[in-house]
This record gives C-alpha cells, sequence and structure tokens, in this order.
C-alpha cells in the first residue's frame, strides 16, 4: 500500500531523484515478514541499535580520551570525575560492550537452533560470522585504551598469541607492537583501529541485511512461506514488536549502568598499568573467556607442533568452524522444533559454551585443566562429528505444511486479517 | 566490438597480442599496487627511535649471592640472578634429554656465578615470579609464570608448563668484574 506522505509533492520531487522514500517504504514499511516470528527474531535489530549507541558514545569520549602511555590512563579518569555526564557516557560505552555481547551470541543461538543458516541464507550466515571476528578485536583493541592493568597484560598476552606462529611468529608480533613490548606505538595503532573498526562493522551489517532482504528471514518453523497469508507487512507489526523488544532491553541496561556499572568490569583495570608486574591472574573480559578456556586447554604438544600452536589454532577455529556449519549440517529440516535429537544436542552445546567460559575464568590448575579439555574437545565434536552425523541418522518430525496453519489453528482458510500489500509484494 | 571480435579471431589460436597485453599491464598495476602497499604496511615496525635502543649498564656490586634483581632493557625487564653453589650445581648437572628446549648451562651463563635472562615468559609474555624474596619459583627452583603455569629452571629453561622455549639471554658483555653492559 502506498504510504500517504508518498503522495507529498516535494517527497516525490527528491524520490524521483534519489528513491530514499521508495526504498524506505520498500524494506522497512512494506517488507514481507513471516507472521510467526518469535522474540528470538528481537536480537538482530537490537544488535544494530547498539552498535549505534556504541559509535555515538565512542565519538563523544574520543573528545576526551588521550591516547598515549602516560595519559591515557587519566584521561579516561578525567572523563569519569570532571567531564560532564562523562562518567554516563563512558559506563554506556563500557557496559555497552557487554550488551552487545550478550545480544549477537543470543543471536547467534538463535540461527544455530532454528537452521537459519540454510540455504539460501549461507552468506547471511557468513557475513554474521565475519561481524563476529570484527567485534572482537574491536573490543579486545577498546580494553587496552584505558591502560589499567588488565589492558596491558591482556594486550601482551593476545598479541603473543602471533608469536606461536612458524618461523614468521616473532616478527609479526613485532610488528603488531611496533616495538619489543607493548607501548605507545601499540596503544596509538589501537585506537586508531578501535576507531576505525566499527564502521567496517556498519559496512557488512549492511551487507548482512541486503543478504537477508533477499529471502526473508527465516522463522521458527523453518519452513519457507508458501503464500501471502505466511506473512505480514514489518511495519507496524515488527517495528512495534522490535520497539517493545527495545524497551526491555534498555530498562536492564539502564539498571547495570547506573546500579552495577562495575558488574562486567575488572577491579585490576582501576590499577595504572605497569609494564613489569604481571598481575597474579589475568583474565579476559567475560565474552572470551570460553575461548580463553580453548586456548588454554591444550597442555601437551603433538608430534612436532608445540601447545601453544595448537591451542591458538583452536581458539581461531572455534570460531572459524561456524564458517562451515552450512555445510557440516545436511539435514534439509531448518528448525530444531522438527529434529528431535539436534534440539537436545543444541542445549548440550549451549551448556558446553556456558562451562568453557566458566573454566577461562578459573585459574589453568587442578580439575579445571580435565574439565577445559572435556568441553573443548565436545565443542569441536558438536561441530565437526555430531552435525554431519546427524543430518544422516536422525529422523526428523513431520513438517506442518505452511506458516499459517498453526498460527491460525490448522485453519488453512484465508487469514481474517490478511493484509492487502502482501498481494502485490509477493 | 566487431573490431576486437576480429581481432580475436584474426590468427584462430585464441591468443593474441592484444591478450598479452591485457596480462602485461595487469600484470604491471598488481606489481606496483604491491610496491605501493609496503610503505603502508612497513610504517608499524619499530620506528627508527624505537629502534635506536640504548644499552643498559648495570652495576652488579651490589648483588649478594642468592640475590636476584630486575632492569629494564629495550622495554623489557631483564633478570639477573647471582646464584648460590647449589643453584649452578643443579643447573648443570641435569640431563640435556630430560629438557623440552636443550641447552647446556654453560651456554647460557657466561659467568656460572651470573645468570642474566630475558624476563619475559616465551609462552604469552608474562612476567614469571621469583624475583623477589617472598615469591612462588616453581619446582625447580628458577622462576615459575603464573599466567598459565610455566616452571623454569635456575639456569631460566623451561621445564613444565605450556611454554614452548627457554628465557631467552640477551647479549651482554661484562665490563669489569661488576659492570656488565646488556645490548
Ligand atoms: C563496535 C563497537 C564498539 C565496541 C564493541 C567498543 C568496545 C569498547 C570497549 C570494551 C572499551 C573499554 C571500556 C572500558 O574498559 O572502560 C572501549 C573503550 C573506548 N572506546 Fe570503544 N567500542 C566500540 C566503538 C567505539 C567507537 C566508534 C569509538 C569512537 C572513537 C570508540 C572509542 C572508545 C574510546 C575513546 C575508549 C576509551 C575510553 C574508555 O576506556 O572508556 N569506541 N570500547
Ligand atoms: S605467559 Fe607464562 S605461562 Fe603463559
Amino acid at each position: 500500500m502506498t504510504q500517504p506522505w508518498m503522495k507529498n509533492r516535494l517527497v516525490q520531487w527528491i524520490d524521483y531523484r534519489l528513491p530514499m522514500f521508495s526504498f524506505a517504504e520498500k524494506e522497512l514499511i512494506d517488507y514481507p515478514t513471516p507472521r510467526n516470528l518469535s522474540y528470538w527474531w528481537n536480537f538482530g535489530s537490537l544488535a544494530g541499535i547498539v552498535l549505534v549507541i556504541m559509535i555515538v558514545t565512542g565519538i563523544v569520549l574520543a573528545m576526551h580520551y588521550t591516547p598515549h602511555v602516560d595519559h591515557a590512563f587519566d584521561s579516561v579518569e578525567r572523563i569519569m570525575r570532571d567531564v560532564n555526564y562523562g562518567w554516563l557516557i563512558r559506563y554506556i560505552h563500557t557496559n555497552g560492550g557487554s550488551a552487545f555481547f550478550i545480544i549477537v551470541y543470543i543471536h547467534i543461538f538463535r540461527g544455530l537452533y532454528y537452521g537459519s543458516y540454510k540455504s539460501p541464507r549461507e552468506i547471511l550466515w557468513i557475513l554474521g560470522v565475519v561481524i563476529l571476528l570484527c567485534m572482537m578485536a574491536t573490543a579486545f583493541m577498546g580494553y587496552v585504551l584505558p591502560w589499567g592493568q588488565m589492558s596491558f597484560w591482556g594486550a601482551t598476552v593476545i598479541t603473543n598469541l602471533f608469536s606461536a606462529v612458524p618461523i614468521v611468529g616473532d616478527i609479526i608480533v613485532t610488528w603488531l607492537w611496533g616495538g619489543f613490548t607493548v607501548d605507545n606505538p601499540t596503544l596509538n595503532r589501537f585506537f586508531s583501529l578501535h576507531y576505525l573498526m566499527p564502521f567496517v562493522i556498519v559496512g557488512v551489517v549492511v551487507l548482512h541485511l541486503v543478504s537477508l532482504h533477499q529471502h526473508g528471514s527465516n522463522n521458527p518453523l523453518g519452513i519457507d512461506a508458501k503464500g501471502p497469508q505466511d506473512k505480514i507487512p514489518f511495519h507496524p507489526y515488527y517495528t512495534v514488536k522490535d520497539m517493545f523488544g527495545l524497551s526491555a532491553f534498555l530498562t536492564i541496561f539502564a539498571g547495570f549502568v547506573f546500579f552495577a556499572p562495575n558488574f562486567f568490569g575488572e577491579p585490576e583495570n582501576y590499577i595504572p598499568a605497569d609494564p613489569l608486574l604481571t598481575p597474579p591472574h589475568i583474565v579476559p573480559e567475560w565474552y572470551f573467556l570460553p575461548y580463553y578456556a580453548i586456548l588454554r586447554s591444550i597442555t601437551f604438544d603433538i608430534w612436532f607442533l608445540s601447545a601453544k600452536l595448537i591451542g591458538v589454532v583452536l581458539m581461531f577455529g572455534s570460531i572459524l568452524v561456524l564458517f562451515l556449519v552450512p555445510w557440516l549440517d545436511r539435514s534439509p529440516v531448518r528448525s530444531a522444533r522438527y529434529r528431535p535429537i539436534y534440539k537436545q544436542l543444541f542445549w548440550v552445546l549451549v551448556i558446553d559454551c556456558v562451562v568453557l567460559g566458566w573454566v577461562g575464568g578459573n585459574p589453568p590448575e587442578g580439575i579445571f585443566v580435565i574439565i577445559g579439555q572435556i568441553a573443548t574437545l565436545y565443542y569441536f565434536a558438536h561441530f565437526l562429528v555430531l552435525m554431519p552425523l546427524l543430518s544422516v541418522i536422525e529422523t526428523p518430525r513431520p513438517l506442518p505444511t505452511s506458516i499459517a496453519e498453526p498460527v491460525l489453528g490448522g485453519g488453512s482458510g484465508p487469514p481474517a486479517a490478511a493484509p492487502q500489500t502482501m498481494e502485490k509484494a509477493q | 566490438m566487431a573490431d576486437s571480435e576480429d581481432i580475436r579471431a584474426g590468427d584462430g589460436h585464441g591468443e593474441t597480442r592484444r591478450d598479452f597485453l591485457y596480462l602485461a599491464t595487469g600484470a604491471f598495476g598488481a606489481a606496483g599496487g604491491a610496491i605501493a602497499l609496503w610503505p603502508l604496511i612497513h610504517q608499524m615496525s619499530p620506528a627508527r627511535d624505537t629502534l635506536a635502543l640504548a644499552t643498559t649498564e648495570v652495576d652488579l656490586s651490589p648483588i649478594e649471592v642468592g640475590q636476584s634483581i630486575t632492569v629494564v632493557w629495550q622495554g623489557k625487564p631483564v633478570f639477573i640472578r647471582r646464584r648460590t653453589e647449589a643453584e649452578i650445581e643443579e643447573a648443570g648437572t641435569v640431563a640435556l634429554d630430560d629438557l623440552p628446549d636443550p641447552q647446556p648451562d654453560a651456554e647460557r651463563a657466561r659467568k656460572p656465578e651470573w645468570l642474566i635472562v630475558v624476563g619475559v615468559c616465551t609462552h604469552l609474555g608474562c612476567i614469571p615470579k621469583g624475583q623477589a624474596t617472598g615469591d612462588r619459583k616453581g619446582e625447580y627452583g628458577g622462576w615459575f609464570c603464573p599466567c598459565h603455569g610455566s616452571h623454569y629452571d635456575t639456569s631460566g629453561r623451561i621445564r613444565k608448563g605450556p611454554a614452548p622455549k627457554n628465557l631467552p639471554v640477551p647479549s651482554y658483555e661484562f665490563l669489569s668484574d661488576s659492570l656488565v653492559r646488556i645490548g
């Protein structure tokens, strides 16, 4: 349906030259969307909004921040104490990082549960994994900026990972540092890249959305829309739902920002960086703990491969394996609702990731080593063994014939409020 | 269009002067691009002032037998330990086959009494404990890295844990009996 404002002469004049209004109408208003999306489908738009919040607060922080080893820590403390509302802006940025990862992790597990990575959405999924990698790089470099003890030692440990690369490892690390340790050149380049990466993320998000709108959203049933009765226009149905989800999120988020702003933080990072004193227990931010556990789980050499190299390869491999998921899972059924065994293994994987996170937060001693090794093994087995195996041995439950059928209680007649637009849009 | 079609069809073998020119131009452009990229990559390597690292001179006279000090060289801590007879003995007698990174103690300490090593764990770069008196020195009496649990012996060699290599020995020179220059 043509929106009333599309009849406005000025709008028409502009749209004839720059079709932004018809674009908005097609992709944001009329855009046909499965009628049965649950709240698990809120997290994509939520992630986009948090990205905007991060960019806005980040640009403001950069107005007061000094990327120099002698001033970085003090400039952040000045933001906290002297800059007007500096504490608020910084706490939004800091907690926003954590919120971003919670949201994106839920978003990814949603995709795994409902098989959203399957044809024709493989590229959509791959772009999502690319976004995750960019986010990780951004958050890692951002955490270095306040130049506290964890900033410094986290940066040291993570950049040293590259020294595991055979032969050229040390050259790479020196190149990353721009010196012989993490030092001022390192801080400077991390600031530059921390400013850049979010905009790279914006670019990949645009591609992610173009790819999404090509075939539209998957849905909890995992079956394709059969006709107009299966879809509703994005506006007002999902704009309202997304707004409601956003309000709920902002309520919880404000709770953290105002009442527990350091909940996700590490007290050690309020001590200025000391290059000659390693803190007794180095932990990364919570959202990196599972990878950290995988890194440390390898305590033994295999043939000529050092434990360090294998740990590093597995740590990166734990994310890279996600790229292969569309081809590891050969089952034609998308949604776990109709896959009795996969559904259970999905939850085992969730628990496995939580266990890895818990191990990653504990010292690498005693029982934690063993648990970490088992959990690492299971993580890879889930993707590389169980997923392909299930595609062959699992018998899926019968699928409903259409989205409208279970939603409207089995009635196959035309739904009462089938919007006119859909006929056209299809 | 028609012309180029003719040229391509001209000799009937598919390969033409034009194909050659395409390839040559492409290769030239690619090589030029790669060369232009190099300054952008190399600017990240240590700058000249960073490379013009001062050497560090250390006065050893206040160090008693059994004591250690930490000095800074190239921004990194360097451990200097005046080893006891027992420590020297232990470092010298271990069978090389038992070491993950075999190296005799004599190669690592120019004067057996003085062990000088870079105090950066070869695993992921933490600074091992063992310099201060109350520190945990690990199972082999040298240093212990708390980050992921690497044990170093009294020669700074890795004995147990995830670190792959011994603590590196910097280049150093004794200017006199009590003065050493590192670097
Ligand atoms: C993808 C979006 C972003 C993420 C995930 C992110 C993440 C982070 C994190 C985790 C920190 C450390 C906070 C702390 O420990 O207090 C940080 C700090 C910082 N970020 Fe970002 N950031 C993002 C976007 C931006 C942007 C666009 C800018 C603009 C320049 C920016 C500027 C800063 C500055 C100046 C700091 C240091 C001040 C401080 O520590 O609070 N960030 N960022
Ligand atoms: S950095 Fe020393 S054990 Fe990992």
